[in-house]
């Protein structure tokens, strides 16, 4: 085989490319940690921009001193990390922290005793969580049951549908949503008449304690209303389908169907728990935020026991084999069309006992308060707590909803009544927090030990890590 | 009945928003393609294109007030879309590398992916909101949008009226379609994506390099999304959360047309305009909504998988 002399140059110039400084991976992690620095550099800067000086952020956060100190930090932060590549390190590290990490299989703390003796020590806490430090300011009172308490709630149905039954759902608020106008009608400030005055001929007026069980049942059918025509349809397709659901309850809910909804409007000073029982009273103020946090902690208490059974009974291990493998779950005798049913039904059942809380709590609701954007972040809740797992769930969905509520903070609170960050930008560091802990631990925070155990052999190209892309076609039917 | 009366204007509206649709909905069908990844992003793309736009026509035109006519009018115009496409393309690349290619390298779960992509989409409208303000920016005019011609019909002329503008939109909305589609049917390039989307395995034991491949989808995709954004925003405005709607509309239109398919795409999103037109016309504006999801739920009874199928790689 004889090779030209051109060819042979072209060879020797495509190696000496290959060897040429700058392909060095080195300066590519210089150049990522050095852009990471400018945009923390524009993330961290107080200033906002103004629509009549486009360049005004930039110029105040990149050319000037600020934007030098960002770059030297980037430049620092790149010689450690390099220095701890080529000492191997992370490799020391990892042998440091081993009997840690050892620590996880020890028989003391693999006994289940010892792990019931842990969920009880939570739970304590979380009871006496208002008691504590900046819980006993009202305002994180506030969120804690308003919040913190509802999206646990509306995390762990979610994850029913998401984590165990691998369907992914993009509407789910729309359920929470039935379940807030329902308490709202139940407690006779829906519908208005023509005056606009619901009080003048209130159609039922219930005790809220009465809305939970109506509430579960509606959102019960709606579930199975939206799960029954997208039986067919697989990962991606019932993403938009139900996506589509929301915005087809919001939209009725906005454009009031009869009075029934009062628009955009919505009902106001909806009434809160009480309870009269044996001569024993008690009101659930709207100036005290403590008895809504003890009422959600219970609600989660029996949500958590019921689908910790659920998980390891007949019925979870059905919704497993159908999220890993659809088809090879209908050949096995698993009737895919009764459990996807219920993961849909169940799922929206819990998003009723959120629903009513969240109203009781807040006593005024609009379509406002069940945006898309709510749905899309309940997902991301479950994702980030790590799906399948009711613990990661539940630390998730805390960590999250509690996130956005601290970084603003209470009046006063510290930082000398500033709040952490500004007002506007915490959506930006929320989706930050999200795009970084999905890039770096894509399982989730707690994942389910089958989770992390499909997305291993996922990553060595063993089988897909959910059932999201195969074909569901003709399976249900 | 109002629909029969102004059956050839709501046409033409519904043709105008729909090759909108149709320019995000094929980012989105390409990902879709060779990733099978809603790309939720895509809508940040979209509004970073409207923000190139702008930007280059105030720095081109500034706020004179003076609308440009004549050869200027053409150039300022050319070099916004450019802008926008540029923009588009740069945010979608960047999306890809510093998003995707991470968790493509460890095999992600599909649903990471789509967390990832929320993830990214609040962060990138966020960051625009902070660096550009939070109000709505007036996009210059680069040519004086005039009456083209009149539909006829009854009642007054001013919904009747097609505009320079419109034919602008549907005009360049159309060319691009029809370059992609060349692009995909006929070059090496489009090859390849239909290979990667058909099977990415396969298409890299055939030597196509698939990380390529990748990026450059998300480039095309961008540089579409980045030039519907900038028509968007001479339309109506430009704010940080431009995206969210017209990304929600544009996904439909690619479920609606069989996501992975570009032709799908296209026809997905004109039609999406087209029934909202109608829809609009015969029902109230807030009902569009639901008449644009109840068509999709009930096109996705009879054929899950969209009109036209699914993947890239099969239909061409």
């Amino acid at each position: 085989m004889t090779t030209s002399i051109s060819e042979l140059s072209a060879q020797v110039r495509r190696l000496r490319k290959h060897d040429a400084w700058y392909k060095n991976p080195l300066w590519g992690r210089l150049a990522v940690i050095e852009c990471l620095a400018l945009v923390l550099s524009i993330m961290t800067n107080e200033t906002q921009g103004s629509p009549s000086d486009y360049t005004l952020l930039f110029k105040d956060s990149w050319f000037c001193v600020r934007g030098v100190q960002f770059l030297v930090a980037g430049a620092i932060v790149f010689v450690i990390a390099e220095v701890w590549r080529a000492r191997g390190l992370s490799r020391i590290a990892a042998q440091a922290t081993q009997p840690v990490r050892d620590l996880r299989r020890n028989k003391v703390l693999t006994n289940p005793w010892t792990k019931r003796g842990v969920l009880l020590a939570v739970t304590v806490i979380a009871v006496l969580l208002p008691l504590m430090g900046m819980f006993t300011l009202p305002y994180f009172q506030s969120v804690l049951a308003g919040q913190v308490g509802v999206y646990v709630l509306a995390a762990l149905g979610l994850n029913v549908v998401v984590g165990w039954a691998g369907l992914l759902d993009l509407g789910y608020i729309a359920f929470f949503a039935i379940g807030a106008y329902t308490t709202a009608i139940l407690s006779g400030k829906l519908p208005v008449g023509d005056d606009g005055n619901p009080e003048l001929h209130p159609p039922i007026h219930l005790n809220l304690f009465f809305a939970f069980p109506i509430a579960v049942l509606l959102t019960m059918v709606a579930g199975l209303i939206l799960g029954a025509p997208t039986l067919r349809l697989r990962g991606d397709y019932l993403a938009i389908v139900t996506l589509g659901f929301h915005e087809i309850v919001l939209n009725v809910a906005k454009n009031d169907p009869r009075g029934l909804t009062n628009g955009s409007l919505g009902a106001t000073s909806i009434s809160t728990f009480r309870f009269n029982l044996f001569g024993v009273h008690y009101d659930w103020r709207t100036n005290d935020a403590k008895p809504y946090w003890y009422l959600a902690i219970g609600i989660i208490i029996v949500v958590v026991f019921a689908f910790r059974r659920l998980e390891h009974s007949k019925v979870g291990r059905s919704w497993t084999a159908i999220r890993e493998d659809e088809v090879a779950a209908a050949a096995s005798g698993v009737p895919t069309v009764k459990y996807k049913l219920m993961a849909f039904a169940i799922g929206a059942s819990t998003s009723g006992f959120a629903g009513v809380l969240a109203t009781a709590k807040i006593t005024a609701i609009t379509p406002d308060n069940f945006p898309l954007t709510l749905s899309i972040f309940v997902l991301a809740y479950v994702i980030f707590g790590g799906m399948g797992s009711i613990t990661g769930v539940i630390v998730g969905a805390s960590l999250m909803t509690f996130l956005p509520a601290f970084l603003q903070g209470p009046p006063s609170w510290f930082n000398s009544g500033h709040p952490v960050v500004n007002v506007n930008d915490i959506p930006m560091w929320i989706g930050g927090v999200l795009l970084v802990m999905m890039i770096f631990r894509p399982q989730g925070l707690i994942p389910s030990k089958r989770r992390a155990q499909e997305l291993s052999q996922a990553e060595h190209g063993v089988g897909d890590a959910d059932a999201m892309t195969s074909p569901a076609e003709g399976v249900a039917q | 009945m109002y629909i029969t009366q102004h059956f050839w204007e709501l046409l033409f509206q519904g043709i105008r928003l729909g090759s909108l649709y149709a320019l995000i909905a094929i980012g989105y069908t390409m990902v879709y393609g060779v990733l099978q990844l809603i790309n939720f992003a895509h809508s940040e793309v979209f509004m970073s294109g409207a923000f190139g736009g702008v930007f280059m026509l105030t720095a081109l035109i500034g706020n004179k007030g003076k609308v440009p006519s004549g050869f200027a009018a053409f150039e300022y115009t050319a070099l916004a879309l450019l802008a926008g496409a540029a923009v588009g393309a740069l945010i979608a690349f960047s999306l890809e590398r510093v998003a995707y290619r991470p968790l493509r390298q460890r095999h992600a779960p599909k649903l990471v992916y789509l967390i990832t992509a929320i993830g990214a989409s609040i962060f990138l409208y966020n960051v625009a909101g902070k660096l550009f303000g939070r109000n709505n920016l007036q996009v210059p005019e680069s040519f004086h949008s005039g009456k083209v011609f009149t539909f006829p019909g009854a009642g007054a002329p001013g919904p009747r009226t097609v505009k320079s503008l419109d034919l602008l939109i549907i005009g360049s909305a159309l060319v691009m379609m029809i370059v992609l589609d060349i692009v995909i049917n006929r070059t090496k390039l489009g090859a390849g994506i239909r290979a990667v989307a058909q099977d990415t395995e396969t298409a890299q034991l055939m030597g196509v390099d698939v990380n390529k491949v990748i990026s450059r989808t998300f480039l095309i995709g961008g540089l579409l999304g980045g030039l519907g954004g900038v028509l968007y925003g001479m339309f109506h405005s430009v704010t940080y959360t431009m995206g969210f709607a017209p990304g929600i509309k544009a996904f439909t239109a690619a479920v609606l047309g069989g996501i992975g398919n570009v032709r799908g795409a296209m026809l997905g999103g004109l039609l999406l305009g087209v029934v909202e037109s109608f829809g609009q016309a015969q029902f109230h504006l807030e009902w569009v909504d639901v008449v644009s999801f109840v068509v999709l739920v009930a096109v996705l009874l009879f054929r899950p998988t969209g009109i036209l199928g699914e993947r890239t790689g099969r239909t061409a």
